[in-house]
């Protein structure tokens, strides 16, 4: 079972935050097919969000086919976002740690480090921003 | 008309105004509020907020206009059981213990749920035995908070029940109010002057000012209809061409730099424009800086019948 937590200063809308870390909890291994997800009802409890946010939000992940509703029985995940060269014990892991510890040996700070992956990131992949990670602008 | 009119909402106005001896409180209201819905009524001090809850609660008759509270008048005795009300001064009896408290609770209503009531009373860390008469004002409010819950209502209306709650308390009942709309779809109005306090709880919204509603509708769809434009300020002060065929709410001029809260009419450009989406705070507040900016209402709230009853 995920616990979540609404960040209602971060400028993201308070569904998206609900689906990134069902998404981060699917990644990670914290939820696995057939677990249910907390009901609106829990969530709401929990969070003081109003419920219709959590109901966007499990129809956002339905509809990208990560969870399924079984009516009467709940909200339950349908597939894992979890690939075995992400876990915590993978080889690649391991390469980005030692890279990692290289970097700061060589005097970079954590700022120089994301810089210098979103770059590559960037290069390899294109598209930077993730749709919906951009928070909205203060001006006044 | 015919009974049972839900689809009407859960509060609809037309006309509505109450005068009081020293003036008008509430003048020509005309809304539309649908079932189901978190509402906040913003407003500041003696815009009429409390006016119009103790109207919807039938506590009050109105001077003009008709208020309907799911399809039928608010003064039919047949309503009271589907509304509950919070009032500013929760009137509760001091000498009364809290359990003693929701044990008239059930005596007086039939669909009384003792488990609902004792939830709350629990979660606000209230003891059943304590007399009410010793609690401090944010523990008197849970426990009329618990009454409302307990009469298992269609339509919660609070009048600022978290002003006197520090946060821990503030943020139980919220999440108490927000788990009984999730489990049986209760329809809650609250009234607060601080915007932020709704700020991802509410997703309808009353805004009052002078008596009057100024903007009403589903709080995403009033978000999305205005625009922070930033650019130059014009020459000579006064609104500057590029915003001339828009609605402008309000501006704001910094040096050579204005800001203006807007409603676009077609996509805002200019040379040296800056658009952004506002929140929903920066809307409610430009409203209130503007008492003058002309009233918005959505296609959902606005009344479906014409016809003054009074």
């Amino acid at each position: 079972m995920v616990e979540y937590r609404i960040d209602r200063r971060s400028g993201i809308a308070t569904y998206l935050q609900i689906v990134q870390q069902t998404k981060q909890a699917l990644r990670l291994g914290l939820l696995e097919p057939g677990d249910r997800l907390p009901t609106a009802k829990e969530v709401v409890a929990a969070t003081a969000i109003n419920p219709n946010t959590v109901l966007k939000a499990y129809r956002e992940l339905e509809r990208e086919g990560l969870v399924e509703p079984r009516p009467g029985l709940g909200t339950f995940v349908r597939r894992s976002l979890a690939r075995p060269g992400a876990a915590a014990d993978s080889p690649l892991r391991a390469e980005l740690a030692d890279w990692t510890d290289r970097a700061r040996a060589a005097g970079l700070d954590r700022e120089d480090l994301t810089a210098l992956v979103a770059s590559v990131l960037e290069e390899r992949f294109g598209e930077t921003a993730a749709p919906g990670e951009r928070g909205h602008e203060e001006n006044g | 008309m015919t009974d049972e009119i839900d689809a009407s909402g859960a509060l609809e106005a037309a006309g509505l105004g109450k005068k009081y001896r020293r003036g008008w409180a509430l003048t020509d209201a005309a809304f539309r509020l649908p079932a189901g819905r978190i509402c906040a009524l913003v407003g500041p001090n003696g815009s009429g907020k409390s006016t119009l809850l103790s109207l919807a609660a039938g506590l009050l008759a109105p001077t003009t206009g008709t208020l309907r509270v799911f399809g039928r008048s608010a003064a039919d005795p047949g309503i009271r059981e589907r509304i509950a009300f919070v009032a500013q001064d929760k009137p509760l009896y001091p000498r009364f213990s809290v359990a003693d408290t929701l044990r008239l609770g059930r005596e007086l209503n039939p669909s009384w749920d003792q488990r609902a009531a004792e939830r709350v009373v629990a979660e606000a860390d209230v003891p059943l035995s304590a007399r009410v008469g010793s609690l401090s004002g944010g523990q008197r409010t849970c426990v009329a908070l618990a009454l409302a819950l307990g009469k298992r209502a269609d339509l919660l209306l609070l009048d600022e029940p978290m002003a006197d709650q520090d946060p821990l308390r503030r943020h139980r009942m919220m999440g108490v109010l927000m788990a009984e709309a999730a489990e049986r779809g209760t329809g809650v109005v609250i009234s607060t002057h601080v915007v932020a306090e709704l700020d991802g709880v509410c997703d309808y919204l009353l805004l009052m000012g002078g008596g009057r509603i100024r903007l009403a509708g589903e709080a995403d769809a009033l978000q999305s209809a205005h625009r922070l434009v930033t650019g130059p300020s014009a020459t000579g002060g006064g609104t500057p061409d590029a915003l001339a065929r828009h609605t402008v709410v309000e501006t704001r001029t910094t040096g050579r730099q204005l800001t203006a809260l807007i409603r676009p009419d077609g996509t805002p450009d200019g040379d040296g424009w800056i658009v952004t989406e506002p929140s929903l705070e920066d809307v409610l507040l430009g409203y209130l800086r503007a008492p003058d900016a002309p009233p918005l209402f959505t296609a959902e709230a606005r009344t479906t019948f014409t016809e003054v009853e009074a």
